[in-house]
C-alpha cells in the first residue's frame, strides 16, 4: 500500500523544517528583540531588570547618542566594499579569462582564509600592521610614515582588515557573473570595432554587473554590523555601530538600547540596498 | 603612402597562410582569393580547418606563416577592430544588456556615424524585424536573433562579411528559407560574403564560389556544379553528394576520349575528365546519372552487364537501388520515377549504362573513402 498526498500539500511540507528553523530561531527572537527596545529600567529594580513601557524615545536616544558610530560604521563599510571591489574585479577577472590550467587552483587559494577562524586572522592582521610586523618599518624606512606614526588603532588599520576580510565575498560572485559572459560577445566587440578598453566598459562591465551588485552586497552588509575588525584593530575613536551593541548588551546590560540600535542598523541597512538595487537596476540582467 | 586598414576595399588575398597549435597543422599553406562582391563558402567536415581560416581573416587568430591582403592593404596583424570586416557569429553572440537597437547600433556608435537611427532603421526593415527594435536578444526566437546578427554586421557595410555556420543552430524549415533569404540580402547589399559551413547543400545553394576544405588543405575549388559534375579528388566526390567510384585502368585513346577497362568491360569517358597520374584510376558516376535496363535489352553509352539488384528503396521522387556487380561491389543507383516503367524486383539481372560525359576519373592511387565517414551534423567549434 502505498501513501498518496494530495499534490498541493507536498511543498508545504517541504517548507515546514525550514520555517519552523526561522520561526524558532529568527522570528521569535525578533519580536523578543522588538519587546525589548521599547522597555525601561523598573523603579529600584536591580542592574537588567527592565519592563515594558512602550518606550519609542529609546528610538531616539539610542541613535543621537550614537550618530558618531552610525556615521563611522557606514563610512568604513563603504570604503571596505569600494577597496574589496578594486582588489576582487581584477583578481576575479584573471581568474576567469587569463588563468587557464590553474583556475582551480586560484578559485581554492581564494577561500583558503575560510579554513581558518575569522578572528585569527584578523588578529594576524595586528601582528601584520604592528609595530614589529614587515608593514610599519618598511614604510617608516622609505619616510613614508612618521617614526612615531603607528597603524594598528587606527581607522587605516579598521578598514584594511574588514577589507581583508571580506574579499572572498566579493571575489567568487565577481568570478561567477565574468565567467559566465560568452567570450564570443567579446569577440564579438572587437569585431565591431571597439579596441580593448572600450569593449571592457561597454561589454564586460555591464555583463558583470550581477555580481558587482552580489559582491557589494554581501561585503557592505556584514562590514556594516561587524564589531570583531574594530575591536582587536582599532581603538575607542574607531568604535563602529557593532561595538556599541555589543558593549550594551555584555557590558552595561543596557538591553532596551542595544535592540533599538539594533533595529535602527537594520532598517538603515535595508533601506539603503532597496536604493542602491533600484539605482543599480540589474533585475533584467540577473 | 599608407592605407587605413579600415578603409581597405577589394580582393581578400590569402598567400601561403598556415597556422600551428603545436605540431598541429589547422590551416596547411593555404591560397586563396576570394574576389569582391562575391558569395563564397569554404566547405569542409568539422576540424578541416574552415572556422580557424574564418577566424584569421577576423583578425581573432594570428596565422603562424602567412599573409592577408585586403585589396593593397596588408591586414595580416591588423587588430581586428581595425578591419573593415564583420563577422556573423555561430551563436550569433547578441549583446545581452543592450537591446536590439543598441546591438545593430553598436559598431556605427564605435566608428561615430552621425545618423545612426536612420541606418539602424533600415537595415531592421531590410531584415524584416522593425517591430523588434526595443526588445532584448533572449527575448527573440533563434531565427530572429539570426536575422539581428546579419543586420548587426551588415549596417556597417564591411568589406567582407564572414559567416561561422550562422544557420547551424536553426531548424531544417527555417535553414532553408534563411538560405534564400540570406542569398537575396547578398545580391541587396552587394558585399563579399564568407561563409563557412559543414553543410554541402547550405553551401550549394547560396555560394558562387565553393572551396571544399580537409585537413588544412583546399581540395578543390570552383561552382558548385563544377564541383559536382567534375570532382577531383574522392573527397571531393564523397563529400558532395555521393558516388560510384569503381577501380578501372586506362587501356588506349579514342579521339579526345580515354578507352577504360573497368573489370574486364571496356567504357569511354573524356580525356579533360581524367585526374589520373597513371594507368590506373578510379572512375566516379553520380547514382542519379544511372540508367538501369533489363538484361537483354539494347542501351546507349557505356554500360556494365552482370549487375543484380540487391535492394530496392522507394521513396517517391525517386527509387533508389542497390546494384550487386560481379566484381562484388555494390554501386548505388537513383531512377526518377518519371517513366511509368514499373521498378525493377530485388534479384533481377540488370544493365547499368550511362553517357560516357557523366564519367569522371580520379587518381587510381585515392583513398576512396575519404569523405564518407564524416558526419554532416557535426557542428565545427
Amino acid at each position: 500500500m502505498s501513501i498518496t498526498l494530495p499534490k498541493v500539500r507536498v511543498p508545504y511540507l517541504l517548507l515546514f523544517p525550514g520555517f519552523a528553523f526561522l520561526f524558532t530561531f529568527f522570528i521569535l527572537p525578533i519580536v523578543n528583540l522588538a519587546q525589548t527596545s521599547t522597555q525601561t529600567p523598573i523603579a529600584g529594580g536591580d542592574t537588567g531588570q527592565y519592563e515594558q513601557t512602550l518606550a519609542f524615545s529609546n528610538y531616539v536616544n539610542a541613535f543621537l547618542d550614537n550618530r558618531e558610530q552610525f556615521a563611522r560604521s557606514f563610512i568604513y563599510a563603504t570604503l571596505a566594499t569600494l577597496f574589496a571591489l578594486a582588489i576582487a574585479y581584477p583578481l576575479a577577472y584573471a581568474i576567469a579569462f587569463k588563468s587557464g590550467k590553474f583556475k582551480n587552483i586560484l578559485l581554492v587559494l581564494v577561500v583558503a582564509p575560510f579554513f581558518t577562524s575569522f578572528l585569527l586572522r584578523t588578529i594576524a592582521w595586528k601582528q601584520i600592521l604592528g609595530e614589529e610586523g614587515f608593514v610599519v618599518p618598511t614604510l617608516r624606512s622609505l619616510h613614508l610614515m612618521g617614526q612615531q606614526t603607528t597603524i594598528t588603532s587606527t581607522s587605516v588599520a579598521v578598514v584594511a582588515g574588514m577589507t581583508y576580510n571580506f574579499l572572498p565575498f566579493m571575489t567568487l560572485p565577481l568570478y561567477a557573473s565574468l565567467e559566465r559572459i560568452d567570450p564570443r560577445t567579446i569577440e564579438a566587440s572587437g569585431d565591431l570595432y571597439a579596441n580593448g578598453l572600450t569593449t571592457f566598459r561597454r561589454v564586460t562591465v555591464p555583463l558583470s554587473l550581477p555580481g558587482v551588485v552580489a559582491g557589494t552586497l554581501l561585503t557592505f552588509i556584514p562590514a556594516a554590523g561587524d564589531y570583531v575588525n574594530a575591536s582587536i584593530l582599532g581603538s575607542p575613536n574607531t568604535k563602529m555601530i557593532g561595538n556599541v551593541i555589543e558593549s550594551r548588551y555584555f557590558k552595561i546590560v543596557d538591553y532596551p538600547t542595544a535592540a533599538a540600535l539594533s533595529f535602527t542598523l537594520m532598517a538603515a541597512i535595508l533601506i539603503l540596498v532597496t536604493l542602491y538595487i533600484r539605482k543599480a537596476g540589474t533585475e533584467e540582467l540577473v | 603612402m599608407s592605407i587605413d586598414p579600415i578603409e581597405a576595399r577589394g580582393d581578400l588575398r590569402l598567400t601561403r597562410i598556415t597556422k600551428s597549435y603545436g605540431d598541429f597543422k589547422a590551416v596547411d599553406d593555404l591560397t586563396l582569393t576570394i574576389p569582391k562582391g562575391s558569395f563564397f563558402a569554404l566547405l569542409g567536415p568539422s576540424g578541416c580547418g574552415k572556422t580557424t581560416t574564418l577566424r584569421m581573416v577576423a583578425g581573432l587568430e594570428e596565422p603562424t606563416v602567412g599573409s592577408i591582403h585586403l585589396g593593397e592593404t596588408d591586414i595580416t596583424t591588423t587588430r581586428p577592430y581595425q578591419r573593415p570586416i564583420n563577422t556573423v557569429f555561430q551563436n550569433y553572440a547578441l549583446f545581452p544588456h543592450l537591446t536590439i537597437f543598441e546591438n545593430i547600433a553598436f559598431g556605427l556608435r564605435r566608428r561615430g556615424i552621425k545618423d545612426v537611427k536612420e541606418q539602424v532603421d533600415k537595415v531592421l526593415n531590410l531584415v524584416e524585424l522593425p517591430h523588434l527594435a526595443e526588445r532584448k536578444p533572449t527575448q527573440l526566437s533563434g531565427g530572429q536573433q539570426q536575422r539581428i546578427a546579419l543586420a548587426r554586421a551588415i549596417v556597417n557595410r564591411p568589406a567582407l562579411l564572414l559567416l561561422d555556420e550562422p544557420l547551424g543552430a536553426l531548424d531544417l524549415k527555417l535553414r532553408r528559407q534563411m538560405q534564400i533569404e540570406l542569398k537575396w540580402i547578398q545580391r541587396e547589399v552587394g558585399l563579399t560574403f564568407v561563409h563557412v559551413t559543414h553543410d554541402q547543400e547550405e553551401a550549394m545553394t547560396m555560394a558562387d564560389t565553393i572551396a571544399v576544405m580537409n585537413e588544412g588543405k583546399i581540395e578543390q575549388m570552383g561552382s558548385p556544379a563544377d564541383l559536382y559534375d567534375d570532382p577531383e579528388t574522392a573527397f571531393v566526390a564523397n563529400f558532395l553528394g555521393q558516388s560510384n567510384l569503381i577501380k578501372g585502368k586506362i587501356d588506349g585513346n579514342d579521339g579526345d576520349n580515354l578507352v577504360i577497362d573497368l573489370f574486364g568491360q571496356k567504357i569511354s569517358m573524356p580525356k579533360a575528365r581524367s585526374h589520373a597520374v597513371d594507368n590506373s584510376l578510379y572512375a566516379g558516376i553520380r547514382p542519379e546519372k544511372f540508367r538501369i535496363s533489363r538484361t537483354g535489352t539494347s542501351v546507349r553509352g557505356n554500360s556494365l552487364t552482370g549487375g543484380r539488384i540487391e535492394d530496392v528503396s522507394y521513396i517517391g521522387v525517386s527509387t533508389q537501388y542497390v546494384v550487386a556487380m560481379p566484381w562484388g561491389q555494390e554501386l548505388m543507383v537513383f531512377e526518377q520515377n518519371d517513366d511509368g516503367v514499373p521498378p525493377f524486383n530485388k534479384g533481377e539481372e540488370v544493365i547499368i549504362s550511362w553517357e560516357p560525359n557523366f564519367t569522371f576519373g580520379l587518381r587510381g592511387d585515392e583513398d576512396i573513402e575519404a569523405g564518407t565517414e564524416v558526419n554532416p551534423e557535426e557542428i565545427d567549434e
